[in-house]
Order: C-alpha cells, then sequence, then structure tokens
C-alpha cells in the first residue's frame, strides 16, 4: 500500500517493515529529522551509544547472535567515518549490518559543506553495497533492498546515505516486495554433479576432514543442524575456523578444536595429513593456511561456500560447490544416503587411532601456578563456572581472544563473537552490548586484554544507561601481549611500544561509571571472584591480573605449514625466519 | 604483479569451468561487464582492480540500453589464469554487475578501437606519414600547413603499428578510446537475463 510521507519518516515505517526491533546509533545535524521519528514512536528502540564504532560493532553483536541484520544510525561527516571499522570489520566476518548515515542536504553536497564526507565514496571498499539516495521516492524501495542485500547470499554490512533534504521532503513510500531485489538473486542450490563427485569421494576416503568456518553460521540453524548429522553418521573428523566455532558441538566426539596459527596440534595435523578435505563456508584465510604451497598436500579438496570469489582464491581445490551450506549439504546426505550410508570404516578406524595419537599430546597443557593467575587457567575456571548458563561470549583481539578460543567450549551456533578477519581491538566490549540487548537474561561475557578494552571502554556509560549487565572479564597482563609475543619471537625481544603503560585502576574506572568493579590477583580467590561477577545484577568489570609474559601455544609460525607447530616457549624463540618474518 | 600471487595448492588436476589450471602464465582477457548505469558503478569497478591489485591495459565504458539503464564495461586486463577466474568471480559480486562475459574464452570476438593521432611536419615526412595513414585507412579529420589529426579504427595492435609508424614522421598527441569488443555472430549477450 502507498502511502506519503516524509523521508525520515519512511526510514522508521521501513524499519519497521523490516522487523527491527532495536537500533544502534548517535544523533547529529543530519540525521536529526529521523531521529525525531524514532522520538514519535515505541516499537523501535534505540540504544545511544557513546561513540559510532561502538555503535556499529554493537549491531554485529545483535546480529552475530540473533542471525538479523543490525541496524545502526549515525549521523554525516565524522559520524560515518566513525563507522568504518566496524564497516571493514563486518565486511570481513560477512555480518549483515545495515548502516543509515545523514548527509548534507543534495543541494551542499560537493561544496565541502559542514559535516560533508564523501560517505559512498569511502565506505564503497568496506561494504558489501551502498547508496546515496537523492530522491525521497527512491528511498523505500533503497532501504528495502539494503536489508535484502545485507542478509542475502554472503552477509554483509551495507550502508544508505541519506541527505537532510530526502528526509524532510515528502514522498510515496512502498513496502517491501517478497523475495527482495530481483537483481540480486545468489545461488544457493548447489550443483547436484559435483555433489555427486564429493559424496564418491567421501565413500571411499581414508583420511577424510571437515573444515568447517563463519559460513556455516551465516546459513542459519539448519545448517548447524545437518553438519551435526553428516559428520556423526559418516564419522568424519571436524574442525572448525575462529568464525566458526559453535556450528558443531565443542563437546562432540567428533570435534578436533580449532585449526589455524594458534589452533590446536591435532587439527593442524589432521589437515595437513589428510586425503579428503571438505571446507564448508570457510575460506582459507592465511590465518588457516600457514603457508599455502604446503598446505594439506594430500589431499583431493571440496568447499561448499555460497560466494563464487572465495573458491580457488587462495587454494586450489578440486571440487567446487557454489551454494548455500544448508541447502548442499542436505543434497549432499540425501546423496550420501541413498547411494547406501557407504564409508570406508577400515581405514576410518585407523586414521581415528593417528588422530588420538596427536590428540596425546596434549597441547593445550601449560604450566599452572598457586601464585599468579594463568590466563589460561582464569579462562578454564570461566568455562567450568559459567559452561551450564544461558552463555553468549564475545572477544577483544589479542593473545586472550586466542586462549578463549582455545579454553572455552561452543556447544551451539551464535554463542561465540569476536573479530576474526580485520581482528580489530575495541569490537568485544560493544559487541557484548549488542549481544545483550538481544538477549537481555542471558550471561553475556566479553573475554578481553586491557589493552583492547580501552579502545572502546566509553561504552561503559552505554552499558549503565540501558541497564545492561555485560560483565567485561579483562586479563590484564599490562602488554599488548600479542604484539609482545612477536616481538620475542621475532625481533629479537625488542620490545617496541608493546607496555600497556599508564594504565587506570579499572575498579575505580568502573565505579567511576556507576559500575561494579572487581579485581582479582590470587588464583586461590578466582572462583568466588569469578561467581561475584557472574551473579552481580548488572555491569561488572573484572580486572583479572595475570602472568605478563606468557605466550600463546600452539602456534604455526609465519610461513610455515601446518605440521610445523610450535608447542611450548621452549621451542619458539628464533623460530620465524627468512621470508616468514615478512609475514603479518 | 598483482596481490593475489598464490602458489602452486592442490596436485589435483581437473576439468570443470570452476577449476582454472594454476599456471603462473600471464594472459591478456578482454571482459564485457553488463552494469546497471547508476551512480558509483564505475568507481566500484576499478576500484575493485586497485584495491585488489589487478592489472587494467584498457577500459572504457558508455549506456548501451537507455531504457533499462545498462551500461557495457569493456575492460582488458592481465593475469595468470587463476587472477582472470577471481577477478570475475569478484565483478560478478558487485551488485549492479548483471553479468561478466570473458569474450577471450567464449568464442571468436572481434575487437576494435579508435584513435586520433596529431602528426606534425613538413616536407618529405608530410607526405609520407599521408601515404602510410591511406594504407592504414586512417582518415584526415584535421589539417593545417603543418599538421594532421588522422582517426583510425581497428583492433589494438594496428592503431600500435600505425603510431610506431608515425612516430618517426612527426607524431606529437594521441588519445584512444580503449578497446570495445563483441562476440561474432547472432549470438548477443542480452541485456538483463
Ligand atoms: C585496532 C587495532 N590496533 C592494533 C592491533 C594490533 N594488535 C593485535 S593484538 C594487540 C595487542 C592487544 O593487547 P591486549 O588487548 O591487552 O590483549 P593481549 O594480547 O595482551 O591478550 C595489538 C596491538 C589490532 N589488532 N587492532
Ligand atoms: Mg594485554
Amino acid at each position: 500500500m502507498a502511502r506519503q510521507m516524509t523521508g525520515a519518516r519512511m526510514v522508521v515505517q521501513a524499519l519497521k517493515d523490516q522487523g527491527v526491533d532495536t537500533v544502534f546509533g548517535y544523533p547529529g545535524g543530519a540525521v536529526l529529522p529521523i531521529y525525531d521519528e524514532i522520538f514519535q514512536q515505541n516499537d523501535i528502540q534505540h540504544i545511544l551509544v557513546r561513540h559510532e564504532q561502538g555503535a556499529v560493532h554493537a549491531a554485529e553483536g545483535y546480529a552475530r547472535s540473533t542471525g538479523k541484520p543490525g541496524v545502526v544510525l549515525v549521523t554525516s561527516g565524522p559520524g560515518a567515518t566513525n563507522a568504518v571499522t566496524g564497516l571493514a570489520d563486518a565486511l570481513l566476518d560477512s555480518i549483515p549490518i545495515v548502516v543509515l548515515t545523514g548527509q548534507v542536504p543534495t543541494f551542499l553536497i560537493g561544496t565541502d559543506g559542514f559535516q560533508e564526507a564523501d560517505t559512498v565514496g569511502i565506505t564503497r571498499p568496506c561494504t558489501k553495497h551502498n547508496w546515496l539516495v537523492k530522491e525521497t521516492d527512491r528511498l523505500p524501495g533503497i532501504l528495502h533492498e539494503a536489508f535484502h542485500v545485507a542478509t542475502a547470499g554472503r552477509p554483509g554490512p551495507v550502508l544508505v546515505d541519506i541527505p537532510k533534504d530526502v528526509q524532510f521532503a515528502t514522498g510515496t513510500y512502498t513496502a517491501p516486495v517478497k523475495g527482495g531485489s530481483k537483481r540480486y538473486q545468489p545461488q544457493v542450490k548447489g550443483d547436484m554433479t559435483e555433489i555427486n563427485e564429493l559424496v564418491e569421494a567421501l565413500e571411499s576416503a581414508k583420511k577424510p576432514i571437515f573444515y568447517t568456518g563463519g559460513g556455516v553460521i551465516n546459513s542459519g540453524g539448519a545448517a548447524s543442524q545437518l553438519l551435526r548429522e553428516l559428520v556423526e553418521a559418516t564419522g568424519a573428523p571436524i574442525t572448525s575456523t575462529l568464525m566458526g566455532l559453535g556450528a558443531y558441538p565443542g563437546t562432540g566426539k567428533n570435534w578436533l578444536g580449532m585449526l589455524g596459527m594458534h589452533g590446536l596440534y591435532e587439527a593442524n595435523m589432521a589437515m595437513h595429513d589428510c586425503d579428503l578435505l571438505i571446507a564448508v563456508g570457510a575460506r582459507f584465510d592465511d590465518r588457516i593456511t600457514g603457508r599455502t604451497d604446503a598446505f594439506s598436500p594430500h589431499s583431493v579438496k571440496a568447499h561448499i561456500d555460497i560466494d563464487p570469489s572465495s573458491i580457488n582464491k587462495v587454494i586450489r581445490v578440486d571440487i567446487p560447490i557454489v551454494g548455500d551450506v544448508a541447502h548442499v549439504l542436505e543434497d549432499m546426505l540425501k546423496v550420501w544416503k541413498s547411494r547406501g550410508r557407504k564409508m570406508n570404516r577400515e581405514a576410518l578406524t585407523k586414521w581415528w587411532a593417528q588422530i588420538d595419537k596427536w590428540r596425546a599430546v596434549d597441547c593445550l597443557q601449560f604450566r599452572n601456578s598457586d601464585k599468579i593467575i594463568k590466563p589460561q587457567h582464569a579462562l578454564q575456571r570461566l568455562e567450568a563456572l559459567t559452561k551450564d548458563r544461558d552463555r553468549y561470549i564475545t572477544t577483544e583481539v589479542g593473545q586472550h581472544q586466542m586462549w578463549a578460543a582455545q579454553y572455552l567450549t561452543f556447544d551451539e551456533p551464535k554463542r561465540w563473537m569476536t573479530s576474526g578477519g580485520l581482528g580489530t581491538m575495541g569490537y568485544g566490549f560493544p559487541a557484548s552490548i549488542g549481544v545483550q540487548m538481544a538477549h537481555r537474561d542471558a550471561l553475556v561475557i566479553n573475554v578481553a586484554g586491557e589493552a583492547s578494552w580501552m579502545m572502546n571502554m566509553q561504552e561503559l556509560g552505554t552499558a549503565m544507561q540501558f541497564r545492561l549487565p555485560v560483565k567485561q572479564f579483562i586479563l590484564n597482563n599490562e602488554r599488548l601481549g600479542m604484539v609482545r609475543q612477536w616481538q620475542q619471537l621475532l625481533h629479537g625481544e625488542r620490545y617496541s611500544s608493546s607496555w600497556s603503560e599508564s594504565l587506570p585502576d579499572f575498579v575505580k574506572l568502573a565505579e567511576a561509571f556507576g559500575a561494579k568493579g572487581i579485581q582479582c590477583s590470587d588464583p586461590a580467590d578466582l572462583d568466588d571472584a569469578i561467581m561475584e561477577m557472574v551473579n552481580h545484577d548488572g555491569p561488572v568489570v573484572f580486572d583479572c591480573l595475570v602472568e605478563k609474559h606468557e605466550n600463546c601455544f600452539p602456534m604455526i609460525p609465519s610461513g610455515e605449514p601446518h605440521n610445523k607447530m610450535l608447542l611450548g616457549d621452549a621451542a619458539a624463540t628464533d623460530a620465524i625466519q627468512g621470508a616468514g618474518a615478512a609475514l603479518v | 604483479m598483482n596481490a593475489l600471487q598464490i602458489k602452486k595448492g592442490s596436485t589435483k588436476h581437473s576439468a570443470y569451468n570452476l577449476r582454472p589450471t594454476f599456471s603462473d602464465v600471464e594472459e591478456a582477457h578482454t571482459l564485457a561487464v553488463l552494469v546497471d548505469n547508476e551512480a558509483g558503478v564505475l568507481a566500484r569497478v576499478i576500484g575493485l582492480f586497485s584495491g585488489r591489485g589487478y592489472n587494467i591495459d584498457s577500459l572504457t565504458v558508455a549506456e548501451v540500453d537507455h531504457t533499462g539503464h545498462l551500461s557495457r564495461i569493456t575492460i582488458v586486463t592481465r593475469g595468470t589464469p587463476q587472477v582472470i577466474e577471481q577477478i570475475k568471480a569478484q565483478l560478478g559480486r558487485i551488485v549492479p554487475v548483471h553479468r561478466v562475459h570473458d569474450l577471450t574464452v567464449e568464442g571468436p570476438a572481434v575487437e576494435r578501437e579508435l584513435a586520433l593521432l596529431k602528426v606534425a611536419g613538413a616536407g618529405d615526412k608530410r607526405v609520407e606519414a599521408l601515404r602510410l595513414a591511406d594504407i592504414f585507412r586512417a582518415s584526415v579529420v584535421d589539417s593545417t600547413l603543418d599538421s594532421f589529426v588522422f582517426e583510425i579504427t581497428g583492433a589494438p595492435e594496428k592503431i600500435d603499428a600505425f603510431a610506431d609508424l608515425m612516430r618517426p614522421l612527426g607524431l606529437i598527441e594521441m588519445a584512444r578510446t580503449g578497446v570495445a569488443a563483441l562476440s561474432r555472430g547472432s549470438d548477443a549477450y542480452r541485456q538483463g537475463g
């Protein structure tokens, strides 16, 4: 039904029609008409962040924990540029978010007007698509298309730039059409010839492995269910990227743990030695492959991905299948079952025996201490004390992030939110706010490093204002720990600017915002302190003083293949040499 | 060099179209890209090439269907087979891109370019320039007592050859349109579908 209304009202109407209940944002001159409309309704709640970067990460957290697109509203110029990091983050991690930016009126565009920035120009390379709306009549169509593009196919961030005069002017509103924009319809069904070929390869494989990624989670709940069924039925081992944790349960019996640079020994060794590698919604990132010319050298490789450009981008595959993970897995299961559920069971048993030998290395062991809290120990305790709760974890970026991935267990998808592709310090705190907004009664914990946390700590104001009881579990090593580790391994122990100097008193800092602060430095107090955090009905900043020089292992040094993992401190010094040192 | 230099991965070989042979030899390909004629679409295409480190030898763009708001971008690019495959896949991801055709592999195609060359000189050189222009079927579109502007159409190699000949004869300025290309025969890349 077409109706006359202002552009600003169209924005709110379109959000309602798209099922949006929460918008993260920050006002300014160029979006005041939209804020005026938000003020006059109650269906959509606006969460006022303290920095626009926080709004985008919060929207990412909301999106990743719900599967629905996250929505952001910010002003022109600095509002838009502050959102750029979040857009780049969401692009690399394929997170559906819709960012609405105000723009100077159309007649001022190009004049260097106050708070004018070329927002679509700046954000073109860090969005899946973006639009500058020049006529009010086009606004509703573009807004609906924006939601479609953000969520269809491989999800990603989109941005709609709306000049102020377009918001004020009146035009004709149109409701969303079913099925979304005609011009963007990614292929979801996989090619049956390829699927058959993959099933045949699976039936005869001696050493198969599933290598899964964020694409399984993005594909939706059915994809995770089908993956579980397929893995259980075939008996093949499964590993996952950082992005894909939870798609297959971390307590599942075929689970090898995360793979990659800081992945588990058994996972990386199995990837290296397998004869059939089935990549599902994963993109062979350099953190996963290590040295590409030595990556899984003996395997036939199949790749299921909805984005054709992911296939053969980094690693050449033998069986490429373009399609949505859930659709392809469903077909794959059907074919495999109809052909008689065949597997080379004898070989598989041997394969598991080999894997069990690698598992026996127990690569996550560390030397614990009763004097000082080891970060790994802190996470083991956090896991033990919270695993049975309705729990969501976000992280910042650094050593703590890798330890969180190693020592926490995820049995369900959408419970783990971390900046994988861009590695954005400052992601975790605002992301935890977005998650908590979507799951008001859940336990939401941000596993943080002190340095990362300070990059968006202003969001404590947001958490307080909206009574979001997010727990900030800071593993405080007073170091940019991951940087320090690389400097130790790669740069002759010259610790250039990797100290966290002049740290605040985190307890007082929390209290200054009206939040609760807890500090813990004695392993003997840790459990009680964690329970105090968990049981507090409100935001908590937990300053966990940990060992300052702990290194994160296992580790594949840059420029090395999977089977050249470092397991512990002794082996690590001077391990990265030559060309590897140039890699990041 | 492009940023995506990929070393050899698997040792397996195959015959499907998504499976490029991973050769290190660079090839030139002519791509026809049908796009919605909307603001920013050219910037998206060019940004893709610069952002990912791909080569552009030539690029032309113009609206080809006014009612359908469609433009055709013709790109001549160079790269190893897997880079060319990546370029096509990446182009295909751009929302306003309808179709990407690789004219180099999809059958015989004609490629034409137009160039304007200003040749200044007097005496024998001037006569020789005019004579060669005749052989190349270049036409004179402007002349003064000491200069000509030639217009020449043809495959890029023909224009290169003509320019090479004109250089010692007083070539002082040149403008080229870049390549426009169409497949031969009656099949057509229809708008939209
Ligand atoms: C915005 C941003 N700047 C710089 C980096 C590079 N970087 C990666 S990890 C790291 C140190 C993080 O320190 P902290 O948050 O204390 O975590 P830790 O490694 O000590 O656990 C840095 C500086 C980054 N990832 N993101
Ligand atoms: Mg730290």
